[in-house]
């Protein structure tokens, strides 16, 4: 599975949507569309955690820089390496 | 000495036209300096150490030297607790430490409550200067910040423009404004934005809030008062003219604050987003006060849920972020006062979110048939509003007269 499904569904997963439905998402504004709020961002930080192993304290996450599918999958990429 | 001090006249901080005309002065050798891509460091220090003067001089003098311990306080435990994270990170210590940096905060809150009258430490800002203090020291756990030059810290914590109410800004982001000079194209929007934010400001705060708050709401209170504790529609008015006075006066104050901010080079965030076109009540926090409420959503309501989440205290998603919610504005209400109408305005906000919250999965879940359109966002809007109202009314205080109060005197 590819780092962009992997995001897809965990996304899915904290935000109780369908896989379908948060790729139709695109690239808008997570935030501001109202899909991913304060207590999906925790468990979207929880399952990177768990799940690949990255550590992502509360005061780094920076709204402007994970508001999009691509830009959450750039900041994992820029903090696997 | 004393008696000199406590007879120099006090400057209200952007109370009087005049004072923006000393103001405007004092910061356009800064402004241009900066068009010349410079900062005059120590012309800024004496500007800020002046104008902090001004503010706490004549009888207020006593909060100067409120200030000043304050100060001290804050830089020693910062400076304390950067130097053991270099070396350590227990929990213990880090909960000891922001419990010392809370703790003139938590002082000054709960005197009233128990003798009476207001303690000694405290001063107009406090609680502003604690947030960004206390911020200072979480960000320090989670190793955002390395290094705090003494100086700079304090530059950032008595911050003129936004001492007495905020907003309330980050050391990392405030830090950044220091070491990043903005470009001279860059400076010239800054400028250019702060003309507009000045203008507006001035429209807020000496137009609507003076006309709502000193000429329309005394009638309506008295009015009001004259039938308590029987409903009147006059409650409905105070209501509203409350609300909106508060919106006014507390924007312009922003307003100001940031303008001057950007005058000066740094880029202070904004506290207030159109709050009333907000179509939920969470909506309305993201608009509403933001520096305060985003301050309380990534100190509070994310650190409680990620370690409930880390720790598997509560498994139920739903439960744990009602939780969160309520622990977050009643902290939020607490910090008004400890009264019961800030007590309870705090409940009321976070029950509106959690049911809020309910709502959003019950529409998504049942209600897939319901529009989305121009009718259906007007109601939305129309419920927050008056949601919002209500709960400033509750805020105002005005109901602790208009229930318990000596109204009978008034008759």
């Amino acid at each position: 599975m590819d780092l962009e499904e992997k995001v897809i569904k965990i996304l899915a997963d904290v935000t109780a949507n369908d896989e379908a439905e948060v790729k139709a998402m695109g690239d808008q504004d997570l935030f501001k569309s109202g899909f991913l709020d304060s207590m999906a961002t925790v468990e979207l930080l929880v399952t990177l955690q768990d799940e690949l192993g990255i550590n992502v304290p509360v005061s780094e996450f920076d709204r402007q820089q994970w508001n999009t599918i691509t830009k959450i999958c750039n900041q994992i990429k820029e903090l696997q390496k | 000495m004393t008696s000199f001090l406590t007879n120099l006249p006090n400057l209200k901080v952007y109370g009087t036209p005049t004072y923006f005309i000393y103001l405007l002065l004092a910061i356009l050798p800064l402004g241009i300096s900066l068009y010349y891509g410079k900062r005059l460091v120590k012309y800024e220090f004496l500007v800020n150490l002046v104008f902090l003067f001004l503010m706490f001089d004549g009888q207020s003098f006593p909060q100067l030297l409120a200030l000043l311990g304050f100060l001290c306080w804050q830089t020693l435990i910062v400076k304390f607790y950067l130097n053991y994270r270099r070396q350590a990170n227990q929990s213990s210590v880090f909960y000891l430490a922001v419990f010392l940096s809370l703790l003139p905060l938590v002082i000054i809150k709960v005197t009233p409550a128990l003798i009476g009258q207001n303690s000694i430490i405290g001063f107009l800002g406090i609680s502003y200067l604690t947030f960004r203090a206390t911020g200072t020291v979480i960000e320090t756990r989670d190793g955002m910040i390395q290094e705090i030059k003494t100086y700079h810290f304090i530059r950032f914590l008595a911050f003129m423009p936004a001492l007495t109410s905020g907003p309330i800004d980050r050391f990392r982001r405030f830090e950044k404004d220091y070491q990043q000079l903005p470009s001279r194209q860059e400076y010239l929007q800054m400028v250019a934005k702060a003309v507009n934010y000045l203008f507006l400001g001035f429209l807020y705060k000496f137009i609507l809030a003076y006309y709502l708050g000193s000429r329309l709401l005394p009638i309506l209170e008295k009015q009001a008062l004259f039938y308590s504790p029987h409903f009147t529609w006059y409650l409905v008015g105070v209501m509203y003219v409350y609300s909106l006075d508060l919106f006014f006066d507390f924007a312009g104050y922003s307003l100001f604050a940031v303008a001057i901010s950007y005058l000066m080079g740094v880029k202070t965030p904004m506290n207030f987003n159109q709050p009333f076109i907000s179509k939920n009540i969470k909506e309305f926090w993201n608009r509403w006060h933001m520096t305060l409420s985003f301050w309380f959503r990534d100190y509070i309501f994310m650190r409680f849920v990620f370690m409930a989440t880390k720790k598997k205290w509560i498994k139920n998603r739903h439960l744990l972020s009602s939780l969160g919610y309520l622990l977050n504005m009643l902290i939020m209400g607490c910090w008004h006062g400890l009264t019961w109408y800030y007590i309870l305005y705090g409940l009321m906000h976070g029950l509106g979110l959690v049911v809020n919250d309910w709502w959003l999965r019950y529409k998504k879940q049942h209600l897939k048939w319901l529009p989305h359109n121009k009718l259906t966002t007007g109601i939305a809007i129309f419920v927050t509003f008056n949601f919002v109202m209500l709960s400033f009314l509750l805020f105002s205080g005005f109901l602790n007269q208009f229930w318990f109060g000596s109204h009978i005197l008034n008759k």
